[in-house]
């Protein structure tokens, strides 16, 4: 199965932090899919489901997250991730 | 009964076991089952076998529980709570080897997800250098 790609630019002001990253992780999980995230398209890549991994990633603001996916909802995850961090981590329901 | 493993904050202060549970619940959520206990009852610092033996009933879930700790007393009290509950519940308890705060952020992620027991832990430890 191919990995879908996707990338977006993270305007959040204090960048990849504590709550962001919960939120970012817990979306993750919430997806069948495998999904990496890394700061390059190159990679290296991450687990974005580990949230020890996520958090230790410390993205400042203005970082573009590059996010790759394989599996079944690979492509709901990507919309959905990509949403989350363009919509600047809004609090879910 | 939430689906979701049990969270139980055992610090030395009651104010840090209070504010560590507050991040809990705003970074988190409260879709994980919570019980925080800490201080003794006149006011000091120090942890007891029954309000740790509360804790874990307030964040009961059949999925179990992971408590976290701070220093020293919270971790032996913890241990001997976990010895006198019942013989059924205390397979699914255990004490994580991580820091009390980051730990119970962590742990608390992972099980929002409906991780195991097993995988909240492994995730709080992952905190701590080998």
């Amino acid at each position: 199965m191919n990995k879908l790609r996707a990338s977006v630019l993270m305007r959040h002001e204090v960048g990849l932090h504590a709550r962001p990253s919960v939120k970012l992780t817990k979306l993750a999980k919430a997806f069948q899919s495998r999904i990496d995230l890394g700061l390059s398209p190159d990679g290296p890549w991450i687990d974005a489901k580990s949230i020890v991994k996520v958090m230790a990633t410390k993205a400042p603001k203005d970082s573009t997250i590059y996010f790759r996916a394989e599996g079944g909802d690979a492509k709901a995850a990507l919309d959905a991730l990509v949403t989350l961090v363009d919509e600047d981590f809004p609090d879910g329901p | 009964m939430s689906e979701n493993v049990g969270i139980v904050i055992v610090s030395h202060s009651a104010d840090v076991a209070r504010g560590t549970a507050q991040m809990v619940e705003q970074m988190v959520g409260r879709e994980v089952p919570l019980g925080w206990c800490g201080g003794d009852p006149g006011g000091g610092l120090g942890t007891s076998v029954e309000a740790i033996m509360a804790a874990i009933e307030r964040a009961w879930s059949e999925k179990g529980v992971a408590i976290l700790v701070d220093l020293g007393g919270a971790e032996t009290n913890s241990e001997m709570a976990i010895e006198m509950l019942p013989e059924s519940r205390r397979d699914r308890i255990v004490v994580c080897n991580a820091p009390v705060v980051e730990g119970a952020v962590m742990a608390a992620t992972e099980a929002a997800s409906g991780a195991t027991l097993e995988a909240v832990r492994r995730t709080a430890e992952e905190l701590t250098p080998v």
